[in-house]
């Protein structure tokens, strides 16, 4: 009965939208047209969250900085001077540096992504846009956190003398690959996180195990050939050590090791969008 | 062109009452759940007993729903809570998928399930206009050249950049029905969201919707405010136990949902299913009289009133709250035990019941009905919609006779003139 009209309709579907409404079954396609569609929703929602984080914060954009300084300067004290970990050949203190701001962008854009859809609760029962905004904002909005930590080290890099390379023009694409594995990983865990309300406890612990299983502290360097590009199917080794090659000229070009963490990440992001897409119908019912 | 608007076919949407309760689970019991699933499988074996019934059951919050919408009609959805319109609103509005049939809704949807959706404390009003517009899915360019209309609308264009969280909830419902206002769709889900702000807000907004449904557009209307749908709405659908029960003229729709909250009535209060709460204590009885000296039945204005409230059992910190409604839905006055006045007391021969004492009942003739909650220690035991009704005779308040006039309000306030000789 429904379909003539339909097909009639179609013709100029221009002037006129026409939605089904009916249950969806089993696994369903991206639909990133539909997110195209919705893109100033995605701008909008992305600059809430660069709004309001830099105004509720009383250190505001300090914050954004302190996080990877601190760490840096305890990573320095404990694994540079006590431990004296090798560094290939830089300043300790730049050797991390040049990891946790990639690092921080990840760690961030994960710890918040996996909680976005529980904390816009209202929002998924009140109206319809495709989901995939909210993380996608959240991640998103982490890019404001990390230009403000990347300027800081770009003045070390001066600071120490370190010349950069032309491989510099690399580190945008690096930036992508860290977020394309923040948001896979936040993905799969904010659709999780709103059928299983404990998920959120196992994020932080998460993050730590992962941090510690990077080459944040201490360099691929000691591992051998066919054991890094391994490593690298963690693919914040890639993002990690990308960075020092691009920005330190560090004599670790990643080759093969950066194209097993892309395709690594790649994975991670597509079976990330599809399990959430799946689970997405039920989102309203039960956050 | 066809000029169906929304054709609905078949549409059920079920709920577990398991997952309704407690929606989400946790990683933690699913794994033991699984890791122990093998060792019940065996046991059930060995004992060969089934284990009962299911740990969850199924609700069909909206079952076998169909119906057309033309374009350009107005039609009001009523029915009581948890009759499922806001369900069914929910699903048109794309936010739940149903469970079986389908809909097709021709046209650009705006749904209104709640204003200010989105909105962030810390935002200006300005920022807020912007977000909560591109959420409600207005193009940024449509934003900017209806902004000044909504501010205007909302009045508040000296707080324009002050942060929503000093504004008063009153400035903060106005810019959200503002913004929403001004949503240009073609069709139109709406869910309650008039019962905001003060009177002459909820007039503007009422003459709004007028506008929007007078313009030839399509609105569905889900509403408990009977005035409002009769003064709004071409056609009601009045929902019952998710199903459609009347789809007709508003007025008829409306007066097949009161007639069956009365029947309801005649129930014992006990077997009604329609209820909400914990259920440890349970409104059992419900009497309505004049007072101990003439346990009448039939009040009078002016008159005192005495309104009993039997439950199945009593804890300590049981409190009830009851609200009087008119018999077009309008809330006229709510009563809360767990407020205490001076002249409250305790009362050895009421065990489990709880007596309100009214001394001059101020409402005008007429029907009324009551909606009645018990709590304890916080927590919602029980809530019976419609739990009874009573009339009101023609009666003097102190002495000053007081008479029904349509459309001159419900409630008769004690008062006294000075006159010129």
């Amino acid at each position: 009965m429904a379909r003539p009209t339909s097909t009639a309709l179609k013709g100029n579907r221009d002037a006129t939208q026409i939605v089904f409404i009916k249950p969806s079954k089993g696994w369903v396609s991206l639909d990133l047209k539909t997110l195209w569609e919705y893109r100033e929703l995605l701008y909008f929602l992305t600059w809430r969250d660069i709004k309001v984080r830099y105004k509720q914060t009383f250190l505001g954009a300090a914050w954004a900085i302190l996080q990877p300084v601190v760490s840096m300067l305890i990573f320095s004290i404990f694994f540079g001077r006590l431990v004296k970990v090798p560094s290939d050949g830089l300043p300790y203190p730049l050797f991390c540096f040049a990891a946790l701001v990639p690092w921080t962008f990840f760690a961030n854009g994960l710890n918040q992504s996996s909680n976005s859809l529980i904390s816009s609760a209202n929002l998924l029962k009140k109206v319809y846009f495709p989901r995939l905004a909210i993380p996608l904002a959240t991640v998103l909005a982490g890019v404001v956190d990390f230009i403000l930590a990347f300027i800081v080290l770009l003045v070390m890099i001066v600071f120490y003398g370190v010349r950069p390379t032309i491989n510099i023009v690399w580190t945008p694409l690096l930036l992508l690959l860290a977020l394309v594995t923040s948001l896979g990983v936040g993905l799969w865990l904010s659709a999780l996180n709103v059928k299983y309300r404990d998920v959120r406890y196992i994020v932080p612990f998460l993050i730590q195990i992962w941090l510690f299983s990077t080459p944040v502290a201490y360099p691929s360097s000691l591992l051998s050939e066919p054991w890094r590009t391994v490593y690298g199917l963690n693919p914040m080794v890639g993002v990690v050590e990308g960075f020092r090659w691009a920005l330190l000229g560090a004599n670790t070009a990643p080759g093969l090791m950066v194209l097993a963490s892309a395709a690594a990440a790649l994975i991670i992001l597509i079976t990330g969008a599809l399990y959430f897409r799946y689970m997405e119908r039920t989102f309203a019912d039960v956050v | 062109m066809s000029d169906v608007a929304i054709r609905v076919d078949g549409l059920g949407k079920r709920f577990s009452i398991n997952s309704r309760q407690e929606s989400y689970q946790t990683l933690r019991d699913t794994l033991a759940n699984a890791a122990l699933a093998p060792f019940r499988a065996v046991k059930s074996l060995a004992t060969n007993n089934d284990d009962g019934p299911a740990d969850h059951e199924d609700i069909w919050a909206l079952r076998d729903v169909s119906f057309e919408v033309k374009t350009g009609e107005v039609v009001g959805l009523i029915g009581r809570n948890g009759a499922g319109k806001s369900t069914l609103l929910k699903i048109l509005a794309r936010v739940t998928e149903p469970t079986e049939g389908s809909a097709e809704i021709v046209g650009k949807i705006g749904s209104l399930l709640e204003v200010g959706v989105g909105f962030h404390l810390e935002l200006s009003g300005r920022e807020n206009i912007f977000l909560n517009g591109a959420i409600l899915g207005m193009k940024r360019a449509d934003i900017k050249r209806r902004f000044d209309d909504i501010v205007s609308f909302a009045e508040i264009e000296k707080f324009i950049d002050t942060p929503v969280k000093h504004y008063s909830s009153g400035m903060y419902l106005r810019l959200a029905f503002a913004v929403a206002a001004h949503l240009e769709p073609e069709i139109l889900l709406v869910d309650e969201v008039l019962a905001v702000g003060d009177a002459a807000f909820q007039k503007k907004c009422i003459g709004k919707m007028e506008e929007v449904a007078g313009e030839g557009r399509t609105v569905l209307f889900v509403s408990h405010n009977m005035a409002a749908v009769q003064s709004l709405c071409t056609r009601g659908i009045f929902l019952h136990n998710g199903s459609i029960s009347t789809d007709s003229t508003a007025a008829a729709a409306i007066s097949a949902y009161l007639r069956m909250l009365e029947q309801s009535v005649s129930q014992d209060l006990l077997h009604r299913t329609e209820r909400r709460g914990k259920g440890d204590i349970r409104l059992a009885k419900l009497e309505i009289s004049t007072g101990a000296t003439d346990r009448s039945q039939t009040l009078a204005t002016g008159r005192p009133a005495v309104f009993v409230f039997h439950l199945t059992n009593m804890r300590p910190r049981t409190s009830c709250i009851f609200t009087i409604y008119d018999d077009f839905g309008q809330p006229l006055a709510t009563f809360n035990s767990a407020v205490r006045g001076p002249e409250d007391a305790p009362d050895p021969a009421l065990e489990t019941a709880l007596a309100c004492y009214v001394d001059e009942l101020p409402l005008v003739p007429g029907r009324y009905r009551l909606n009645v909650a018990i709590s304890s220690d916080n927590e919602l035991q029980d809530h019976i919609e419609g739990a009874a009704f009573f009339e009101v005779e023609q009666g003097a308040l102190r002495g000053r006779a007081v008479i029904k006039g349509k459309g001159y309000g419900r409630v008769c306030l004690q008062h006294h003139w000075k006159l010129p000789v």
